[in-house]
């Protein structure tokens, strides 16, 4: 395939590669960073209005996987601000004046959600129930904020405005016109909720599982109603969304949408096409709706559509086939989504309890991961469309990246350390949720101790309080 | 041609940010080094544990300056932000690695069960402490230097393996180590711990002692690798290093007399370290790069350093209070990670049968779902009327 040997052959695909990957795995934390707390303080918010314990005890059994989750997170996402740097200076030195407006105020709302996570997670022994669930409500708002400000950053990668340009050197920036870029109120509504479904479906999918395993207790079918409903509400709005994002796209970035529909050349009655690969302006294995692109765009099938032959082939997004297949396995799993949402929707309307069938549950297992997939693919098309741009018809990739060495190295760093990561951030909540499932005392009492020996001496030795003893009799939420 | 007053008041912020995360950030860095430090599993029991809890409920919002020194730096100073992630790649990639290590290292801890599991992932945790100010240090050491080009063609070697760039990197190591024994003497105090406050009194003391001869090293280097800040040290900033040095050795003494102050001592100790860092900042402006690029040449657009400065201004209005309630909460030590038997006696409870009218909690979880349905639907009214009209009548 002479595309993929000219994707190879140049110089950024190395940079490109690390970029991708580093937010490829960030954004997953991100969305627990985002999503999590609010699905958490649900479940409290159950648990200590009605004096649930089953919906505390998830709600605490989900603060302590949060805490993993945001703090590797949190690390994950400074690399991503290193290697804005380490890989891109060329945009950096060029654009860091426009780019970093949206991004410092994201550092406010990084603050926020750091400052109370550490009170949230960390003060549910000791606050009092409702001053507790208070402490989380800055995390769900600077979560959104923080995601809103940071996706603008992206925004304005797409529609860059509010900067005047002379002899290539920014003269003068518009702040505002920055942050609310042309496209900011769309790609930050759709990643906001891709946000709240990833994490709503992946939490619900744990608790389909051990539903399908027949533990069929309140507990679980918490675990899985409180989340799922969450994600459930966020998945028709998200179609929706991803519609009318389409829509704009044509008009807004016509190139990319091209390539994410197949369209070669500019005209009217354009057709549809689900799947397919194009081979050399052929589109083989391919179904095709006829004029159907051309309704999609303009509701009118004699809508004029861009096609990619309206500017030279050196800015053309390579790979149009992956930025298809991405486009139709996002769009294909978005409605997947929107359908389980809808089928567990009907049935509570009309039976007033939940749809536990192990045919529902079992793609509800499974939402999850068609969530997290959506989203990857969803970047696959708006990164990979953008390119060659850094800056869409500003700035190449070519022009931004390091003339540094070492980025082969520091990819495949990367490559391991994240498959290490990833591996650890999927196994220790199994590890977890089979430990609480043995509720062994003895267990639970030696995870609190950092690498000490056995509980017995892990205690401060000769010291006459040790710090765990002093456990306050009351104020803990389950007083409520 | 002089900085304009924005350009100069944005740096200081800069400044401030920096010293915040040596401070926060680096006490962090140096709970991690002590960890490392402590010896084998049963001797380090006690400190590692008073280590854990101290840092575990604050540190990932101590983090959180290094990010705003990134965002800050690339936002006012673009070619400067430019030229040191060329040139100094290296010794930045290692410390973004290092801080991936230590952050995950540190989560991972938490849950491991088995004795092996925990030592990994705490020396992890330990030992990206180390390297991650080491190679910081190295970055501030070739930046003071002035051997980053201001149009590098790539990694520059002998910028951050200069004799400076190497002693920065230990003095880095070395003031973390000795802040963060500070905070813990003050920590072990306020626990009754006397033991530790022996242990960590005795670390404090030697850790000071290595911060000055560095820093002292660290000094009579810069005289022949960086004449221009050399010069402004010993001139125009030198009532800050003479503070520094005068906190230092108070810190010293009262360390010697036993006069453990949580207030004084934590002060003095951080006006030690922070008079370090503004005394830099002084000798090297107007320079970014001394003596290559000046802040007027390596300055953002106007409107961007007043962006910066609002929101410097909503972290004052946002993050300080926030800040103020974590710290509070903390040293109230309202803050814990022990919380086991509370879970367990909830899940005792999920065993018994539940008190209350069943029937009425499902109808009213019947009302919670009707209305969130309800609610959905205006959503989509909502968003639809929101964004279809420029939809509907744009055309191609």
């Amino acid at each position: 395939m002479g595309t993929v040997a000219h994707v190879l052959a140049v110089n950024p695909v190395p940079a490109r590669s690390q970029m991708g990957s580093s937010l490829g795995f960030h954004i997953i934390l991100a969305c627990f960073g985002v999503a999590f707390a609010a699905v958490t303080m649900t479940a409290e918010w159950i648990g200590i209005r009605r004096g649930d314990a089953a919906a505390l005890l998830l709600a605490r059994r989900w603060s302590k996987v949060m805490a993993v989750l945001v703090a590797v997170g949190a690390v994950s996402g400074t690399v991503l601000s290193y290697e804005m740097g380490l890989l891109w200076p060329g945009l950096m030195g060029r654009f860091g004046s426009a780019i970093g407006v949206p991004f410092s105020l994201e550092g406010i709302f990084f603050f926020l959600e750091a400052i109370f996570v550490g009170v949230y997670l960390y003060g549910w022994q000791r606050l009092p129930p409702w001053l507790h669930w208070w402490s989380g409500m800055p995390i769900v708002v600077a979560g959104i904020l923080g995601a809103v400000s940071v996706v603008a950053a992206n925004s304005w990668m797409n529609t860059p405005a509010g900067y005047a340009l002379s002899d290539g050197k920014i003269t003068s920036v518009d702040p505002v016109s920055v942050f609310f870029n042309d496209s900011t109120p769309y790609e930050t509504a759709h990643m906001v909720l891709a946000a709240y479904m990833v994490t709503g479906f992946l939490v619900a999918g744990v608790y389909a599982v051990g539903l399908l395993r027949g533990r069929r207790d309140r507990y679980h079918r918490l675990g899985f109603a409180i989340p799922f409903t969450i994600a459930g509400i966020a998945a028709p709005l998200q179609v929706m969304m991803g519609d009318i994002i389409a829509r704009y796209i044509a008009h807004s970035q016509p190139v990319k949408f091209a390539a994410m529909e197949y369209v070669p050349t500019t005209g009217r009655d354009i057709p549809e096409w689900l799947g397919g690969l194009l081979i050399n302006g052929h589109v083989y294995f391919g179904a095709s709706v006829p004029a159907f692109d051309s309704i999609l765009v303009g509701f009118n099938p004699h809508t004029v559509v861009i096609g990619w032959d309206s500017v030279p082939p050196d800015q053309r997004p390579p790979l149009p086939i992956l930025i298809h297949l991405s486009f139709d396995l996002m769009v294909g799993l978005g409605f997947f989504l929107f359908a389980l949402a809808a089928w567990q929707g009907w049935w509570w309307w009309f039976h007033r309890r939940l749809l536990l069938t192990p045919w529902f549950l079992v793609p509800s297992a499974l939402g999850g991961v068609a969530a997290v997939t959506a989203m990857e693919a969803g970047w696959v098309v708006t990164e990979v469309g953008r390119q060659p741009w850094i800056v869409y018809r500003v700035l190449l990739v070519g022009d931004a990246v390091t003339p540094s060495g070492g980025v082969p190295v520091t990819l495949g760093v990367i490559l391991v350390l994240y498959a290490i990561l990833t591996a650890v951030s999927i196994g220790i909540p199994m590890i977890m949720s089979r430990r609480w499932r043995r509720g062994a005392a003895a267990e639970e009492e030696a995870e609190q101790v950092p690498y000490g020996p056995p509980p017995a001496g892990a205690s401060l030795a000769g010291s006459p309080a040790p710090p765990a003893a002093p456990r306050a009799p009351s104020g803990g939420p389950e007083a409520g | 041609m002089n900085p304009s007053p924005e350009a100069i008041a944005v740096a200081t912020i800069l400044i401030v940010v920096i010293a915040a995360y040596a401070l926060f950030g680096g006490a962090d860095f140096g709970g991690g080094i002590w960890d490392l430090l402590a010896g084998s599993a049963e001797r380090g029991a006690a400190p590692r544990e008073l280590i854990d809890e101290s840092i575990t409920p604050v540190w990932e919002a101590n983090h959180v300056w290094l990010v705003f020194i990134l965002v800050l730096t690339w936002t006012a100073f673009p070619p400067a932000f430019a030229a040191i992630m060329t040139a100094l790649f290296v010794p930045l990639s290692v410390s973004a690695l290092g801080i991936v290590l230590r952050g995950a290292g540190f989560a991972f801890r938490h849950t491991a069960h088995r004795l092996q599991i925990q030592q990994l992932t705490g020396a992890t945790f330990a030992a990206a402490s180390l390297i991650t100010p080491y190679f910081m240090g190295t970055v501030v050491g070739a930046i003071t230097t002035g051997q980053v080009p201001v149009h590098p063609a790539g990694n520059v070697l002998a910028a951050w393996t200069s004799p400076t760039a190497i002693l920065t990197g230990f003095l880095f190591v070395a003031a973390c180590a000795y802040i963060s024994a500070i905070y813990l003497v003050l920590e072990a105090r306020q626990r009754g711990h006397e033991n530790l406050v022996r242990y960590f009194s005795v670390r404090a003391t030697a850790a000071g002692v290595l911060t000055g001869a560095l820093a002292g090293g660290t000094f009579a280097e810069l005289s022949n690798s960086a004449p221009y800040v050399f010069h402004r040290l010993t001139g125009i900033a030198l009532p800050l290093v003479a503070v520094s040095i005068a906190a230092g050795i108070a810190v010293l003494g009262m360390l010697w007399l036993r006069w453990h102050h949580v207030l004084f001592l934590r002060a003095t100790a951080a006006i030690a370290v922070a008079a370090v860092v503004f005394g830099w900042g002084l000798a090297q402006y107007p320079y970014l790069f001394p003596t290559s690029v000046s802040l007027v040449a390596g300055s953002a657009p106007t409107p961007s350093l007043d962006a910066e400065f609002v929101v410097a201004g909503l972290a004052v209005l946002l993050v300080a209070p926030g800040f103020a309630v974590l710290y509070f909460l903390q040293q109230r030590r309202m803050l814990t990670a022990a919380e086991s038997d509370a879970d367990l006696r909830l899940a005792a409870q999920l065993a018994l049968p539940l008190p209350g009218q069943p029937a009425a909690a499902s109808a009213s979880a019947e009302n919670r779902m009707t209305t969130a349905l309800v609610l959905v639907m205006l959503a989509i009214r909502a968003v639809r009327d929101v964004f279809s009209p420029p939809g509907h009548q744009r055309r191609r």
